[in-house]
């Protein structure tokens, strides 16, 4: 076991956050899968509105490899296939009848890889190049597991794997008979799960060291022509569990989490389940809310009547707007405004209260005038400016040259989130990755 | 504040596309969030950010120049009085005629360049950028005080036209503006901008300070005088024949550019910048390095021929605008090296051109200026090979794992 220590990136201390770990029931009627979660696969339907399906059962295969498949994680029917421009397909809406039916898939029978296709999860996986569903012609350098979630506000692995450490186990069994390299786990100090059969690399340091990303990148870093596969704990226990049982678990512990949530807390749920049985009217101000289905950073933003999406384990709600007539703003004194900067007062206060904030930019867009901003908030021997630049400019060779193989979109979030000039890094290195891939394919 | 955000939302129709005066849109949109945040959410992405903007770096910037500026006005009012035989006069006295003579310049300075920067934006429809408030004040204190008007209006037109608006605007451009400024007055009027009736305010302005000046009076530079001495180890004298050491440079009670005399208010201006974050120290920390460096060098070979051979590197760095250009202008980050170990190179070289020019080139007094025009053109070079070498990294890693 190696230790490995981070010194880039930032630990951001929010207001929010989950007090009593107790985790509470809900019910839920309506779910939703939605493919814009499972970047790389291109949708075809194998369902119609109306058709009942049972938990496993599968809605949709990609395009190209028909083998990829997109399941259903409830009993029921089909209510709607939502669909928005060009008919792109936006959700399929599950209504569940209660029956609790579901697929069971025969372990002995099929091999491994064709079972994960099967069941839906190698959908929770990703891959490095592009941070795609992974290719399942191509056999993965190494696998990368993230034990932990740096986070702001992020559930506890620890807590979602209570009791579950058997099965993450069996997970890392099967991953490993996937890869002619190695499978490894990467844990903070606080929760090293007691496994066997992969190398476990602890992570010291601020966020973003929980990221995929920075862990390979500090491991053994992707090169040209190399494919690593990366997924967290909790899929890889799901994983093992299948292959246990042969049934995909599709339950859920999801941390709602946020300043404008009225109790912060631990939910057991099923994914893809709806926002409203998971934050209910439990919210200051539904009407200038932002509800965020995953962490402040790199999570979707979705409506009060929006559902659960990937990676199921995490929303945040926060203010839209907290102050619509700033007076001078920029000019503030107030400690209240978080800044990585000292030019704000925060600093006076200690580094222990923590912060409040609202959806605002604080700020217009701007060239990128500051430099260095995105090196500190980048643990990665990468430069961040010049990557960007180069995905701007769609220079392909200079962005293979400067390591976008390497990355996704969520490792320069935190860079996004200190950028001064506002820019959206993370649309541009996903719209990047997404023209790469169609150039390179 | 209810009130002005009601009237502003009131009368935002009339400037946009369409309305009556649409043509001052970006002037409209420019001031409507120079008063209040705009409530802009993020639409992808993170749903939070920082509290940090360009308004705020620029608005750091400036309250770091302003050591630099209240000490600069009192300064020519300090010469001022000194010149006409007054040294005893009050403290308000030598201020406020250092404000009254240096306030003409500065309003100037932001008319021209502020103007031309609303034209621009209009034009290009797009927001009015910040970058200019720095500029616009930066301008008035690298200046010698007695700089005709007109010719600072000439200067900064010409200097945000064709440094920065035709390059794209604030952090497009490749030379720092406010140096363009000063490198287009200094070229162009070269009669006006050295010598010994440059830097020393001896007129009244508004009708304060009035007096006839004393016959001892000389208003030459410490570098000027050093740079047109025959000797070596010439004597260095204040306006009135008395001599200067470290310590009246490193104050600044001294003849010169407004903002550039006192290294002290200097090395205030440079904690703020480096307290809060906004300027790297590499960049800052490498600029001395390299001028104690080469100050030093200079003067372990000291010459007839190169009188400013003669003065100590701490001499070198606390005379004429090296601290200036240190803290202030070599970091800026858009004209500046970009990498982190290309901003220690950069910095380095600058301080090494700056002691260089001065020593080695009788024709300039001071090299600063130049120092920092000259490495703003290498700074992409300089970049381009750090860069390469993170290349050169990945690629020989890629190669030993295959």
């Amino acid at each position: 076991m190696a230790e490995i220590k981070i010194k880039k990136g930032l630990n951001l201390n929010l207001e929010g956050a989950i007090a009593d770990t107790t985790v509470a029931d809900t019910e839920c009627k309506s779910f939703a899968v939605i493919p814009d979660d499972f970047t790389g696969i291109v949708p075809r339907l194998d369902v119609k509105e109306g058709d009942s399906v049972a938990a496993g059962d599968v809605l949709y295969h990609d395009k190209t490899h028909p083998e990829v498949k997109v399941t259903s994680p409830v009993a029921g029917r089909v209510a709607a296939i939502v669909r928005g421009e060009r008919r792109k397909i936006e959700a399929i809406v599950v209504e569940a009848d209660g029956s609790g039916r579901s697929r069971r898939l025969d372990v002995a029978q099929a091999g491994t890889r064709e079972l994960l296709l099967e069941s839906g999860l190698w959908c929770a996986m990703r891959q490095r190049p592009y941070d795609i569903v992974p290719n399942p012609s191509v056999k993965p350098r190494d696998i990368f597991i993230t034990a932990f979630d740096s986070a702001p506000l992020a559930p506890d692995f620890a807590l979602l794997l209570k009791g579950r450490e058997k099965y993450l186990q069996k997970g890392i069994e099967v991953l490993a008979s996937l890869t002619d390299g190695e499978v490894y786990l990467g844990c903070s100090p606080d929760w090293v799960p007691e496994v066997k059969g992969c190398v476990v690399n602890t992570f010291v340091g601020p966020h973003p060291a929980g990221n995929a990303g920075v862990q390979i990148a500090n491991v053994k870093p992707v090169n040209k022509g190399e494919t690593v596969w990366t997924l967290d704990a909790v899929t890889a226990a799901r994983i093992g569990e299948l292959f246990t049982t042969g049934e995909v678990p599709f339950g859920t512990i999801v941390a709602v989490v946020g300043e404008s949530v009225k109790r912060p807390h631990y939910a057991r749920c099923t994914m893809g389940c709806s926002m409203a049985s998971l934050i209910g009217n439990d919210v200051d101000e539904p009407g200038n809310c932002r509800i965020v289905s995953g962490n402040l950073l790199t999570g979707s933003h979705v409506q009060a009547d929006g559902y659960l999406r990937f990676p199921y384990r995490q929303v945040s709600v926060i203010t839209e707007v907290a102050n619509p007539a700033d007076f001078l703003g920029w000019a503030s004194l107030s400690p209240r405004r978080f800044s990585i900067y000292h030019s704000f007062t925060r600093w006076l206060l200690g580094g222990g209260k923590p912060a409040r904030f609202d959806a605002k930019l604080n700020g217009g867009e701007r060239a990128i005038i500051m430099s260095g901003e995105y090196d500190r908030m980048l643990p990665m021997d990468i430069l961040g400016e010049y990557l960007i630049k180069s995905i701007i400019a769609f220079d392909i060779d200079k962005m293979e040259q400067l390591g976008i193989y390497e990355v996704a979109p969520e490792d320069f979030a935190l860079c996004e989130f200190a950028d001064t000039s506002k820019l959206p890094l993370q649309k541009i290195v996903r719209e990047g990755l997404d023209k790469l891939y169609k150039e390179m394919n | 504040m209810k009130g002005l955000r009601n009237y502003l939302s009131r009368i935002k129709p009339n400037f946009m596309p369409g309305g009556k005066y649409s043509k001052l849109q970006s002037v409209f949109e420019g001031f409507e969030s120079f008063l209040f945040t705009p409530n802009t959410t993020s639409t992808s992405g993170v749903s939070i950010h920082d509290s940090n903007d360009s308004k705020r770096t620029m608005t750091v910037v400036i309250v770091s120049l302003l050591p630099c500026l209240l000490f600069g006005m009192y300064n020519i009012g300090y010469q001022h009085y000194l010149a006409i035989g007054q040294a005893g006069a009050g403290f308000w006295d030598m201020f406020l005629y250092g404000l009254a003579a240096l306030l003409p310049t500065i309003v100037v300075s932001y008319v021209v360049g502020l103007g031309i920067e609303f034209i621009g934006a209009q034009i290009r429809h797009h927001e009015i950028q910040e970058g200019f408030l720095v500029t616009g004040l930066l301008i008035p204190l690298i200046c010698p005080i007695n700089t005709p008007l007109w010719m600072i209006a000439v200067a900064t037109a010409f200097a945000v036209i064709f440094a920065k608006e035709i390059f794209g605007g604030t952090g497009m451009n490749i030379f720092n503006v406010a140096l363009i400024t000063r490198a287009f007055l200094f070229f162009a009027y070269p009669a006006k901008m050295s010598g010994d009736a440059a830097f020393v305010a001896t007129e009244p302005v508004f009708g304060l300070g009035g007096g006839t000046l004393v016959d001892a009076f000389s208003g030459a530079t410490p570098l000027g005088q050093v740079a047109t001495a025959t000797t070596a180890n010439p004597q260095i004298t204040n306006i009135v024949g008395e001599p200067i050491s470290t310590l009246d440079a490193f104050i600044g009670l001294i003849p010169g550019s407004v903002g550039e005399t006192s290294t002290l208010c200097i090395l205030i201006g440079a904690f703020i910048l480096l307290f809060t974050g906004t300027a790297s120290w590499k960049i800052m920390l490498s600029v001395f390095a390299g001028g104690l460096f080469m100050g030093w060098i200079a003067n372990m070979f000291p010459s007839a021929t190169y009188p400013a051979s003669s003065l100590s590197p701490i001499d070198q760095v606390c005379l004429g605008g090296f601290a200036f250009a240190a803290v202030f202008m070599a970091t800026d980050p858009v004209t500046g090296a970009r990498t982190e170990t290309g901003k220690f190179i950069y910095g380095f070289l600058i301080g090494v051109i700056a002691i260089l020019i001065r020593v080695y080139n009788s024709g300039y007094p001071e090299g600063a200026m130049l120092a920092v025009l000259l490495m703003n053109a290498f700074a992409p070079l300089i970049d381009y090979f750090v860069v390469q070498s993170n290349i050169k990294r990945r690629l020989k890693r890629a190669k030993v794992n295959n």
